[in-house]
Formats: structure tokens, C-alpha cells, sequence
């Protein structure tokens, strides 16, 4: 028995300690936000994070887990009210099949979260490991500087986080 | 009356012996010449010029992250300040656009600028010293063709008395011993080629040979091992710790594609290394590839008896098993909360490392990995934090990081496990700590990328190859 903080509830998992982070979330907590790509960790789709940082939750073992705070892209808003991750990739209509989406999100939203003015230079560079098949990464780019420009716009209003 | 006598015969010596250090460190001024007068090169010789400047690394140490090609900026971190890359294209007034090529022959030979003053030796004059004339001509023509940038280097930031000039002929006058390379007339030709350009352009030594406390490589430790920025750099002498012992195929494969299958992948300053000899004739890659096995000389029958039975151990095991301790009687360590490392292996690492999928895809079975029986893990932390980043637009090899999921903690325990899983060496002195230190210094031992435009692939997988 693992005990998984995920997007700030608790959850007492009944699964092997070297389960996959990602089976954990798809198949037992029903978020099915995180996708299976490669599953060997270079594509990024299954991207969540912990304690803030980007990790592929298709090669994290649940027993590193115990402790720390995991954050899906279904902790970063619901439809009623998108987070600004979310929001900056509706209006920037960043997806195209839609696979990738929510690990782009997830690793963008890791750089923001500590520097929301993020260069372009910064950005591609930060997003390196996250693959789309699409070709989609102009809107991508976009959506992340929408993203980044909406959060200091929220973190001055509102203490909304993200 | 006697004392007055001795204090000047004493200031007498010293005058004397300041003047004659004076007069060996001077050095005259070389005429500037005319941009121009560099115009024409034959395109055979810059040709030649272009793949022994990548034998020579040039563009790795002066080319500043994200800056021109060889117009200088990079911070060299030494252990007595920071010293910054000089420009070296032909740009007038920042780069050497006003060197003659008997002025940029001698800073090759001597280790003094144009106007003459001493270079420091984090330019590896000790080792440029041993090129000839000839190949000198080619790197000044592929040099004075390059693409002018105007880009004035920062200050270096050193401490005094090193920041006077003067000290390095001191130095010089230490451990510094000009003179093009000598043929061994007792080896053949091609291991008199890779000893040419191995201890020359290629300045194998400089992070391969371990240095004094003036930053000197120590004479009686010739490729003993040594360190560069952050990263082990591991003897290629007779103490090689590979458990593969390398031949000349393996490390000509290993040189010119950045990995080799029973040896691993290049990381950190080794792969923009492999990446430029990967873009040279092949005949000069399998010439240091001989020179450097002559070094490493034949293996002893117990290294080769410990080879034989690492190679003998089953290719692939049941992905997530953990793996019977390297060529050792005892019981294979089982993934118990007790044996974190054992579990963390067995859960996040023995899934590619262990299912038989060869490299440069698969990992390598870490038994025949040369990291796990260094002195300091310093390699493998790097490599376990950081992974092995996706080459641009290329295949290659890829490994993902960890460090957003392995605490200090953990990659200690895991460390432990792997050292005296896949070694029979002694457990390495505080992993944690090293670990740690790493973190902090992330930016500074980041793998350095060349960028595009470069004569050679940013990293040694950025490159077109047959597999």
C-alpha cells in the first residue's frame, strides 16, 4: 500500500511498489489526462508534476512517490474554470490531435510556475523532451507565452493557483 | 657591515635573476597585417584546416553557449579564476584578423599572443606545441576564412599575481616543453599518426591526465584519469577501469559515433569530442584509437578472465528482475523496503538496462559500464539526474532524467546498490553529498551543446550514421 498525494487529495493506492506512476493514474484514479505514448520516457505525453518539476510518470515507480505532490492536468482547472495553462491553449486552439496536450501543458506549466516571463529561447528549451506528431508547435509556443502572460495578470488580480 | 654586504649581494642575485627571467619571458610583437592580405586560401587546405580543427576541439572551448561560432565568450571555470574563450575568427580588431600565420604559429608553438603576451594554459599550448608547421598553415587558412565576428571577449577574472601575464612564463619555464612531435622510429606509422594528434591537436591529456597544484599535468601520471568540468574524465592508460578491456575497433567506434555497444554512450565534454571526430577521416579517428589501446596496453589475464565472464552472462534478463551481482558467487539482492536502492533500481532503471536491447537504443547492462567502477560516481549522477538529452532531428540514444523524482537520498541508496551490484570495487565515498553538489552546480556541468552551423553535430548523435 502506496500513499499518493494527487492534486492535493490523498489516495491510498493497492498496487506494487514498482507500478508506473502513469498506470496508477489512468487505471486506479481514473485521470486520464496523462498519456501512454512511448511508455520508455521520450515522448512526454504521460509528463505530470512533482513538487513542481516535470516528470514522466511513465518510468516513475510509485514507491518514490510517498511524500510528495503530484499535479495532473486535471489539477490545473476543471471546464467550468480553466486554469491559465489551459486557458492560453483554448484560445491559442494549440491542439491538433490533442494527444500531447496535456504533457506540453504540464511541463510548460513547471517552467511558468517559476518564471512566467520565460524567453522563447527558454521555453524551447525547457520543452525539449515533449514530442508532438502533429507539427503543432507554433500554437504550442503560442499558448505557452499566453499562458505565461495570463499568469501575471492572475497573480496580480487574483491568487488563483495554477 | 657583513650583513649590509650579504643583503646586496642577495638584492644583486635577485636583480640579476629577475632580469634574465625577464629577458626569457619577453617576448617581441608581431607585425598586424592587413585583413586582406588573408584573402586567398586553397579550398583543400581550409578543407584540411576544418577537420583538424575539429581534431583540435577549437570551436567547443571558443564558442560561448548560443554565441557565433568561434568568436569566443565561453567561461572556462578554473581551479585559480575564470578565464573566457577568446575570439578567434578573423575579425580585425576583436578576433585575429591582424594575425599573420607566423604569429598565429607561435601561439600554437609557444603559447604567446601577437602582441606577445603569455597565454594561459587553459589554452592547451602544451599540447599545440607538438603540431608542425604544415598543419598550422591549414588551421590558420581554415581559421582566416571563417566568417568575421566582431565580439570582444569578457576579462578574465584572476586573482593576483595571475593576472599579470609575466607569471605564465614562469610557469612555462616549469612544466612548459616546446617542440613539434618526434616520430617514434620504433612504431609504425599510423601509431605515430594518433600519438601526433592525440597528444597534440587532440589534447587527450588535458582532462585525461590528472594536473599538480599549479594546474600542471603531472609527468609520471600520463592519462591516469582525470576531471573536466564536473565530470570524470577516466584513465586511459594501463589502469583503464573499463571491464570490457577497449581495442583499437571498439574505441575507433566509440570515438567517432559517441558510443560503442559494450562500452556505453559519451556524455558531458567526451561527446562534442566524439561528435567532431565523428566528422574527420575515419584514418585519423583508428590512428588515436591505436595509439590510445597501445597506451592502455594488453589487459592483464584477469581483466581479460573478468571479461570473458561479464560477456558470458545472458544477454537479456526478465525486465525488472534484479540482476545477479556482476561475476560475484553471492545471492542476487532482493527489492525489499530495506534495499531501497535494489528496489529503485529493479522499478525505474533494470526495465531498459536489463531487457537486452542493444545500444545505442537499449541501455547498457551496467556490468560492462566503465562508470560504475570509477573513483567518484561522478558520471553516473550526472547522467541518472540529467539523462541523455534527445538529439535534434536525429536518431541517437536517449535517456530520460530523474532528477525531479530522486532525492539525495534515494540516489545515494540507488548509487550503493548499483557500485556493488556491478563492481567489485570498494563503495564510493558519500554519494549523497556529490549528488547534491551536482544539483547545485547543474548549469556549470550541463552538457555543452555546439551550436548549429557548427563544422560539427551539437552532440554525437546529431549525425547521420549507419544504424
Amino acid at each position: 500500500m502506496v500513499t499518493l498525494s494527487v492534486n492535493g487529495q490523498s489516495h491510498a493506492i493497492d498496487a506494487e511498489p514498482d507500478t508506473p506512476l502513469l498506470y496508477v493514474l489512468r487505471d486506479d484514479l481514473k485521470l486520464h489526462g496523462a498519456k501512454y505514448g512511448c511508455g520508455l520516457g521520450q515522448c512526454g505525453s504521460c509528463t505530470v508534476l512533482v513538487d513542481g518539476e516535470a516528470v514522466l510518470s511513465c518510468v516513475t515507480p510509485i514507491l518514490l512517490l510517498e511524500g510528495r505532490q503530484i499535479t495532473t492536468v486535471e489539477g490545473l482547472g476543471t471546464i467550468e474554470a480553466p486554469g491559465p495553462m489551459q486557458q492560453a491553449f483554448i484560445e491559442e486552439q494549440a491542439a491538433q490531435c490533442g494527444y500531447c496536450i496535456p504533457g506540453m501543458m504540464m511541463r510548460a506549466q513547471a517552467l511558468l510556475q517559476k518564471d512566467p516571463s520565460a524567453s522563447d529561447d527558454a521555453i524551447r528549451a525547457h520543452m525539449e523532451p515533449n514530442l508532438c506528431r502533429c507539427g503543432t508547435h507554433m500554437r504550442i509556443m503560442a499558448a505557452i507565452k499566453r499562458a505565461g502572460a495570463l499568469m501575471q495578470t492572475a497573480s496580480t488580480s487574483t491568487e488563483r493557483a495554477g | 657591515m657583513k650583513l649590509v654586504r650579504v643583503l646586496l649581494a642577495l638584492v644583486a642575485v635577485l636583480l640579476i635573476g629577475l632580469g634574465g627571467f625577464v629577458a626569457y619571458a619577453w617576448q617581441p610583437t608581431i607585425d598586424p597585417i592587413e585583413p586582406s592580405q588573408a584573402a586567398s586560401f586553397d579550398p583543400a587546405l581550409v578543407k584540411r584546416g576544418a577537420e583538424l580543427a575539429a581534431i583540435g576541439n577549437c570551436a567547443v572551448c571558443h564558442t560561448a553557449p548560443g554565441g557565433a561560432i568561434l568568436a569566443g565568450g565561453l567561461a572556462l571555470p578554473t581551479p585559480f579564476g575564470t578565464i573566457y574563450a577568446t575570439n578567434i575568427t578573423p575579425d580585425p580588431d576583436t578576433g585575429i584578423g591582424r594575425w599573420s600565420e607566423a604569429a598565429f604559429t607561435r601561439a600554437m608553438r609557444k603559447g604567446v599572443d601577437r602582441e606577445g603576451n603569455h597565454l594561459y594554459p587553459a589554452f592547451p599550448f602544451d599540447h599545440f606545441t607538438h603540431v608542425t608547421d604544415t598543419d598550422n598553415k591549414a588551421l590558420y587558412a581554415f581559421l582566416m576564412t571563417r566568417k568575421p565576428i566582431a565580439a570582444e571577449a569578457p576579462a578574465n577574472d584572476l586573482p593576483f599575481p595571475l593576472n599579470i601575464r609575466m607569471a605564465v612564463a614562469g610557469w612555462k619555464l616549469l612544466f612548459f616543453r616546446e617542440g613539434v612531435y618526434q616520430p617514434d622510429t620504433s612504431k609504425d606509422e599510423i601509431w605515430n599518426r594518433g600519438a601526433y594528434l592525440a597528444e597534440g591537436l587532440g589534447h587527450c591529456g588535458a582532462c585525461h591526465t590528472p594536473r599538480n597544484s599549479l594546474g600542471a599535468e603531472k609527468r609520471g601520471e600520463h592519462f591516469a584519469g582525470g576531471e573536466a568540468e564536473g565530470w570524470s574524465a577516466y584513465p586511459i592508460n594501463a589502469a583503464s577501469l573499463a571491464p570490457i578491456p577497449w581495442t583499437v575497433d571498439s574505441l575507433t567506434h566509440y570515438l567517432r559515433d559517441g558510443w560503442e555497444d559494450v562500452h556505453g554512450v559519451a556524455r558531458g565534454p567526451m561527446a562534442p569530442v566524439t561528435a567532431n571526430l565523428g566528422a574527420v577521416p575515419q584514418e585519423d579517428a583508428r590512428a588515436i584509437a591505436t595509439y590510445v589501446a597501445s597506451v592502455m596496453g594488453e589487459p592483464s589475464p584477469e581483466r581479460k578472465a573478468r571479461a570473458e565472464r561479464l560477456m558470458a552472462e545472458p544477454a537479456t534478463h526478465r525486465p525488472g528482475a534484479v540482476v545477479q551481482t556482476a561475476g560475484s558467487q553471492t545471492v542476487p539482492v532482493s527489492a525489499t523496503p530495506e534495499n531501497a536502492g535494489a528496489a529503485i533500481y529493479a522499478a525505474a532503471c533494470s526495465t531498459c538496462h536489463d531487457a537486452g536491447r542493444p545500444v545505442p537504443y537499449g541501455g547498457l547492462p551496467l556490468r560492462l559500464s566503465t562508470a560504475m567502477y570509477g573513483d567518484t560516481p561522478a558520471n553516473p549522477i550526472n547522467v541518472i539526474l540529467y539523462g541523455l538529452p534527445a538529439p535534434e532531428g536525429e536518431k541517437g540514444p536517449i535517456m530520460p532524467g530523474f532528477a525531479g523524482v530522486l532525492d539525495d537520498d534515494k540516489m545515494a541508496a540507488l548509487l550503493a546498490y548499483m557500485r556493488s551490484t556491478f563492481s567489485d570495487r570498494p563503495a564510493w565515498p558519500d554519494p549523497r553529498k556529490l549528488t547534491a553538489d551536482i544539483r547545485a552546480g547543474h548549469e556549470a556541468t550541463d552538457i555543452r551543446s555546439l551550436p548549429t552551423g557548427s563544422n560539427a553535430p551539437a552532440n554525437p548523435s546529431k549525425r547521420e550514421t549507419a544504424w
